[in-house]
């Protein structure tokens, strides 16, 4: 090839192919799971405890068997008759009670379940039932928790709140470098309670068979082949009678991976009255009752030289749980990622506790579009930096790039346990603070703060951790954290492409398309893509955690190569070569040394059917399994400026920047989407999203009236940009983008806030950062002189 | 309670409970399931249909029988003669929509909207789609979608 040559386009993988998804959407053609009827179907309502801490004394189903269309009152103890009144956790650390058992436990929590004809009639009915509650003392508090003197879980054989300790690192070790350190910062930071909330709750359509003795469940769902492992585990029903199908899901962010009581007694329901049952819950039931996330309190604490050299982290954090220990975390991890918390920097020595506990609140502990307690760990260490750049009288930017991981050490060994794959933090961030203008802002909020003006400057330079994950460290319920890609192509050279994942909005629909045509020179437009149904797709883990491009992707081009090795058999054949001759080059087969003489993969396809090899099985098809040898980790630089109104406290978002660095881009058009959005969520975090309870154990956030989700209005305008290290390990070198700007922005707006006020002596306010907690800041304190 | 509806340009004659939500009797009496419920007090919008046309309404908070000898217009009703829309065509060009669930509403707020408001300013499209919640897509390419919609020759000619 000569230099004037043009070097061939890639063929699919990174061009902004629109979603072949969105023709059913903007027809209102989806298929949710409320939008499935079945013949004779009937429907379930939940009936929830207004009580945080209540013994139940007796149920009384008489006046809900009453109403018309009532068919079935089923309550806890109905549940433990028939064997099914606990659930596991994830983990396999607790169990959960499906409908209380002699206690309610949370506010909300379900109590008994009323099925119907019609969702009216259930909802009548599950007005009716009438529980006859003791209230208890209840502990909201995980501090409280932590002293035992009421003990929640008298179903366990432990007489404590206590669930678990946790520790990583060195502890010994940091604490001598922090205590002899020039300088050192600690700071209690919450990552407070939050849900997920997306637009469709959750919901299920149960239909058992009585003729077949074959359960179908419609759910939704992000991890259909475990839910069906975990109904097998759990019913007894043989895995092969369970069908889950996961249809179109409204979005999904966490939210959708737990089993939730409605589903085991919907299930039960249909089992027992032998007709389908839906339950669907309303947003209040989604917010009080389904995974919340976070409730981390984080005591950080750095210590580092007069020169601004980090030498040690410590994190020492109490978790609250709620009621149950229902953490979707992988199984030797129960605090999941957290040791990610040293970030960016290198630390010489870190070390990193969680102990969780128990409390009247509702269960979770999901990862709300993040790796599991990735966010937690990113806000801290992104925080803490920030408070100490303040206390060093620094910049804040300067302070981060004088502890980056420098480029050349990848793959670096962090001291808390991970390897990280690949990055060039310097680099996104000077890209970033290009991009922004960032001296020339620095010098506009010196003119403004001599005039009073109050404006601030905040950035994230984080690490991520994501595509759990390599099995020998990663497992849900013991099912190693592989995923699965299963490609059959067609005689005339389109295709059907499965995966073990579940997209809720991600695009996989056009973005696998697009890997498989890449590896196989074939039309992304030609290739089918279907996930969510357990009889058809190959056994995976689901999608979360940032895990389907890392863990999927990597079995798609896989599946798709040796789809390509046995096509060069088939090629071969065809041009009356040896296969040792034959090279897969622009896209297609080529004989080495005859130019012009090749063959496509169409060609390849309709022979693989019609005039196989010999010696070749007919045929074109392949699955494969994929166990990553490695996480990936995403990174970024994220700049917010704001500007702060003293007198109100409302804060003005001006402008905000990320530069991700998510390594191969499939779809750059899906990948800024995915930015977009999980930046008006980490917004949303930062200004007003919290779960908050009252301290007699009330929740106090139960609608979108109280539980925030910003508008087009106060949702600021998005500036992007990128930077491609490519991950070493993964097959086509992706890395995973949709969490990055939930995990990597909340930091950066509150640095930016706290910049803001810093003239006030202001170091930290505690997310959400609203209106009130602003104005109080500034005015609870003198400003220095 | 009888009532008579035109949706879509079809008229329907149905008995409705009193109680029943617009929203349920568009999905379940008339199996138009592009209309969605996600909030139940009517902050999210994804239960938007128009009424007599031009007329945004959140159809969760709205009862059936409110809507005899009244006109709906529901997603379902915006491709015309196997034509979309241009907001149609535009939220797909755009990349304005991710999980799909908050689209028909979206789109029945902004054709609404842009009938009101033919050309509108960004800090306008901000302000008219505000009754509409999205969790995915940070509104940045459903704002370009709307701008794109506007300038489309049908909507120009229309306007």
């Amino acid at each position: 090839m000569t230099s004037t040559q043009k070097l061939p386009e890639r063929h699919s993988i990174g061009q902004a192919m629109k979603r072949k998804e969105d023709p059913r959407f903007i027809r209102g053609k989806g298929r949710y799971l409320d939008d499935i009827v079945l013949p004779h179907m009937l429907y379930l309502a939940l009936v929830h405890s207004p009580y945080p801490h209540a013994r139940i004394k007796k149920i009384n189903k008489d006046a809900a068997m009453a109403v018309p269309g009532v068919k079935a009152v089923i309550t806890g103890e109905d549940l433990v008759a028939a064997k099914l009144g606990w659930l596991p956790t994830f983990h396999g650390f607790d169990n959960q009670m499906v409908l209380a058992i002699g206690k309610a436990l949370y506010q909300y929590q379900e109590v008994a379940g009323v099925v119907a004809t019609s969702r009216e009639a259930a909802a009548d009915g599950a007005e009716l039932v009438e529980v006859e509650y003791e209230p208890l003392d209840p502990v909201v508090d995980p501090y409280q928790a932590k002293l035992d003197k009421i003990i929640l879980r008298d179903d366990r054989e432990a007489k404590t709140n206590h669930i678990y300790h946790w520790e990583v690192g060195e502890r010994e070790k940091t604490d001598a470098a922090i205590a002899k350190s020039d300088v050192s910062i600690k700071q209690r930071i919450l990552s407070p309670r939050c849900h997920p909330a997306p637009l469709e709750p959750c919901g299920c359509v149960s239909d058992m068979n009585g003729a077949t003795g074959r359960l179908t469940v419609y759910m939704t769902s992000q991890a259909p082949h475990v839910h069906r492992t975990a109904f097998s585990l759990v019913t007894g029903i043989p895995e092969d009678k369970i069908h889950v199908i996961s249809p179109d899901v409204g979005g999904g962010f966490g939210n959708k991976v737990p089993v939730y009581p409605g589903y085991v007694v919907a299930t039960v329901a249909s089992v027992i009255l032998g007709v389908p049952v839906k339950w669907v819950e309303s947003r209040t039931e989604n917010l009080t009752t389904t995974g919340f996330a976070r409730d981390y309190h984080m005591d950080v604490e750095i210590g580092a030289t007069k020169a601004g050299k980090v030498t040690a982290l410590k994190v020492t954090t109490t978790a609250d749980h709620g009621a149950f220990d229902a953490a979707a975390d992988p199984r030797k991890y129960p605090a999941g990622m957290f040791g990610i918390v040293t970030g960016s920097y290198d630390f010489p020595t870190a070390f990193a506790e969680v102990d969780a506990y128990f409390t009247n609140k509702a269960p979770g502990g999901i990862a709300y579009r993040c790796s599991f307690r990735v966010t937690e760990a990113s806000y801290a260490i992104e925080r803490a930096m920030d408070i100490l750049a303040q206390k060093l009288g620094v910049d804040p930017v300067q302070l981060r790039r004088q502890n980056f991981v420098k480029k050349e050490q990848f793959p670096y060994p962090s001291p808390l346990g991970f390897v990280y794959d690949s990055g060039d933090y310097e680099a996104t961030t000077k890209k970033a603070l290009d991009m922004i203008g960032y001296d020339a802002l620095r010098k506009e909020q010196a003119e403004k703060r001599k005039r009073g003006e109050l404006m601030g400057i905040g950035v994230s330079t984080f690490t991520e951790i994501v595509g759990a994950g390599p099995g020998k460290h990663f497992d849900i319920l013991g099912i190693k954290m592989f995923d699965s890609a299963e490609i059959r192509i067609h005689p005339t050279g389109s295709g059907i492409v499965r995966a073990g994942t579940r997209h809720q909005g991600q695009g996989h629909e056009t973005t696998w398309a697009q890997i498989v045509a890449e590896e196989l020179g074939l039309d992304p437009q030609e290739l089918l893509v279907e996930e969510g149904d357990t009889d058809t797709a190959p056994y995976g883990l689901g999608t979360y955690a940032s895990r389907s491009t890392p863990v999927a992707g990597g079995a798609l081009a896989l599946a798709a190569r040796k789809i390509r090795d046995k096509a060069r058999k088939i090629a071969a054949h065809l041009m009356e070569a040896s296969e040792d001759d034959v090279e897969w080059k622009d896209y297609k087969f080529s004989l080495k040394g005859v130019p012009g003489k090749s063959v496509t993969m169409k060609e390849v396809a309709f022979a693989a059917y019609t005039n196989p090899a010999p010696d070749t099985e007919p045929g074109l098809e392949a699955t494969y399994y994929y166990d990553p040898p490695n996480l990936t980790f995403p990174n970024g630089t994220y700049v917010a400026v704001v500007d702060v109104d003293a007198d109100t406290g409302v804060v003005k978002v001006r402008r905000f920047l990320a530069v991700d660095d998510c390594g191969v881009v499939i779809n750059p058009m899906i990948v800024e989407g995915q930015i977009h959005g999980g930046l008006a969520e980490g917004f949303a975090i930062a200004f007003m999203q919290e779960i908050k309870y009252d301290e007699g154990g009330n929740n106090l956030n139960t609608d979108f009236t109280e539980y925030l989700i910003p508008t087009a209005q106060e949702t600021p305008h998005w500036e992007t940009g990128s930077t491609v290290t490519p991950s070493p390990h993964h097959p086509i070198g992706a890395k995973g983008v949709g969490e990055s700007p939930n995990v990597g922005s909340p930091q950066a707006f509150v640095n930016a806030v706290i910049d803001a006020l810093s003239p006030y002596g202001v170091t930290h306010i505690d997310m959400p950062l609203t209106r009130e907690k602003v104005w109080n800041a500034i005015h609870g304190a003198a400003p220095k002189a | 309670m009888k009532i008579n509806v035109t949706v879509n340009g079809t008229a329907y004659e149905r008995d409705v409970e009193p109680r029943m939500l617009l929203a349920y009797f568009l999905r379940e009496s008339l199996g138009l399931t592009g209309t969605h419920v996600g909030c139940d007090t009517s902050h999210c919008g994804c239960c938007v249909v128009l009424l007599d046309g031009d007329r945004a309404v959140k159809s969760c908070n709205m009862f059936a029988v409110q809507a005899d000898g009244h006109a709906i217009t529901t997603v379902e009703g915006l491709e015309q003669a196997g034509k979309l829309h241009p907001l149609q065509q535009a939220f797909w060009d755009q990349h304005g929509l991710q999980c799909g669930y908050c689209t028909p509403g979206m789109l029945m707020t902004c054709v609404a909207f842009l009938k009101h408001n033919p050309k509108p300013s960004e800090a306008e499209i901000r302000e008219g789609i505000a009754g509409n919640l999205c969790r995915c897509t940070g509104y940045q390419n459903i704002v370009k979608a709307v701008q794109q919609a506007a300038t489309a020759d049908e909507m120009v000619a229309a306007s």
